[in-house]
C-alpha cells in the first residue's frame, strides 16, 4: 500500500518545498521507496532544492498527458537509493492538472509500488494546492510562528476537511499533523514570538516537530541538498527527527529552548 | 518590573497578543465553517439573519455582530440557535 502525503500550508514562504525535500529523503533513506513530486505548476522549485534541475526531461504534465512514461519522466536521485523526483510543469496554464490526470499519475505509482508518495503543495488554496492535498492520506500542515501562517493553516485544515477526497467520499479523514518550522526560541523565550504550544493549542492537531531556524537550511539548498542530508545541523536532526515519528517510532521533541545565557551575556547580549 | 523584565529578557508580550487575536479569528472562522456546511441545506441563514437583524433594529440599534444564527444538526432533530446580544441600555 503507498501512502500519499501532502505538505501544505496555505501561505508561501514557509518551508513546504523544504520539508517535502527532506522528509520524502528522511523517508528513502530509512529505507521506503518514496517518490516526491512538485505540484507547483509554473514555478518549479523542488528540482533545485533537490539538486536535479539539470537533469529535468518530462514533468507531470507530459506524464498526464501521455506524452512520457514513468520512467522517462521520475528523476532518481544520486545520494539516497529509493529516492525519486517528479519535476512539476513551468506551463502557465493554471488548470493542467485535473482530478483525473493527478488520479491517473498516482495510480502508476502506486502499480510501481512506491510506499511513500509526498506531494508538494504550491501557496494558496487554489486549484494547484487543492489537487495537492486531494487524494492525500495524510497531510503534513507547515507552519511557522506568525500569525498569517497559523491562520492560513487553519484554512488548509478546513479545506482538508471538507474538500479533500476522502471528506468528498466520506471515508476517514485525512491524518492531519502539524510541523512548525523557523522555530526561534531565543524569541520565544522573549515573548517576541508564538511557542509551539501556543500554535498545538490554537490549530488543535498532534505536532509532527518542530525545525528551528537555521542557516544551514539557506546553504543546503544553495548547493541542491536536502537539509535532512546534514546531520550535524540542528534543522537536518530536527527533520530526521520528524521522518522517525512519521514511521511510528516515538522522539522527544529537541531544540525548544535556548542554552541558558550567563548573566553578562544577558546584560550585554541585546 | 521594568527591571525583571530587563533581566528575564522581556521584550514586551506581544507573542500574547498573537495568541489572542488568533484564537478569536479561528474560532469565528470555524463557526462560519461548520455553518456553511450545515447551509448545504439551509442556504436561507444568511438571509434569515439579516431579517432578524431588520426587525431589531426597529426598535433598538445593534451592531451585526451582536446577532448570531447557527444551525445544529443532530440525528433526530435541527436546532436552530438565536443569539441576539443588546447594548447595556437598550432604548
Ligand atoms: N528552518 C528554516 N530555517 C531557515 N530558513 C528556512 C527554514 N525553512 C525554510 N527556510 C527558508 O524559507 C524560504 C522558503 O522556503 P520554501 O521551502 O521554499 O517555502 P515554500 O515551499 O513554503 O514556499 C527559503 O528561502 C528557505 O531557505
Ligand atoms: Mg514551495
Amino acid at each position: 500500500m503507498s501512502k500519499i502525503i501532502v505538505v501544505t500550508s496555505g501561505k508561501g514562504g514557509v518551508g513546504k518545498t523544504t520539508t517535502s525535500a527532506s522528509i520524502a529523503a528522511g523517508l528513502a533513506r530509512a529505507g521506503k521507496k518514496t517518490v516526491v513530486i512538485d505540484f507547483d505548476v509554473g514555478l518549479r522549485n523542488l528540482d533545485l532544492i533537490m539538486g536535479c534541475e539539470r537533469r529535468v526531461v518530462y514533468d507531470f504534465v507530459n506524464l498526464i498527458n501521455g506524452e512520457s512514461n514513468l520512467k522517462q519522466t521520475l528523476i532518481r536521485d544520486k545520494r539516497v537509493d529509493n529516492l525519486w523526483i517528479l519535476p512539476a510543469s513551468q506551463t502557465r496554464d493554471k488548470d493542467a492538472l485535473s482530478k483525473e490526470g493527478v488520479e491517473k499519475v498516482l495510480k502508476d505509482l502506486m502499480r510501481d509500488k512506491f510506499e511513500y508518495i509526498i506531494c508538494d503543495s504550491p501557496a494558496g488554496i487554489e486549484q494547484g494546492a487543492r489537487m495537492a492535498l486531494y487524494y492525500a492520506d495524510e497531510a503534513i500542515v507547515v507552519t511557522n510562528p506568525e500569525v498569517s501562517s497559523v491562520r492560513d493553516s487553519d484554512r488548509i485544515l478546513g479545506i482538508l476537511q471538507s474538500k479533500s477526497r476522502r471528506a468528498e467520499m466520506n471515508q476517514s479523514p485525512v491524518t492531519e499533523r502539524l510541523l512548525v518550522t523557523r522555530y526561534d526560541p531565543e524569541r520565544v523565550d522573549t515573548g517576541q514570538m508564538l511557542s509551539v504550544n501556543d500554535i498545538v493549542e490554537l490549530l488543535a492537531i498532534p505536532l509532527l516537530g518542530v525545525i528551528p531556524e537555521s542557516k544551514v537550511v539557506l546553504e543546503s539548498s544553495n548547493q541542491g541538498r536536502p537539509v535532512v542530508l546534514e546531520n550535524e545541523s540542528e534543522a537536518g536532526q530536527a527533520y530526521d527527527d520528524a521522518v522517525a515519528r512519521l514511521l511510528g517510532e516515538k522522539r522527544p521533541m529537541r531544540f525548544l529552548t535556548t542554552e541558558k545565557k550567563g548573566f553578562f551575556k544577558r546584560l550585554f547580549g541585546r | 518590573m521594568k527591571l525583571l523584565e530587563f533581566f528575564r529578557g522581556k521584550r514586551g508580550d506581544t507573542a500574547n497578543i498573537a495568541k489572542e487575536r488568533l484564537s478569536v479569528v479561528i474560532a469565528h472562522e470555524r463557526n462560519k465553517r461548520t455553518d456553511s456546511s450545515s447551509s448545504k441545506h439551509a442556504e436561507y441563514l444568511p438571509k434569515l439573519k439579516q431579517d432578524v437583524l431588520d426587525v431589531i433594529r426597529k426598535y433598538v440599534t445593534i451592531d451585526e455582530e451582536d446577532v448570531t444564527v447557527r444551525l445544529d444538526k443532530s440525528e433526530d432533530r435541527d436546532v436552530l440557535e438565536l443569539n441576539i446580544n443588546l447594548p447595556d441600555h437598550a432604548a
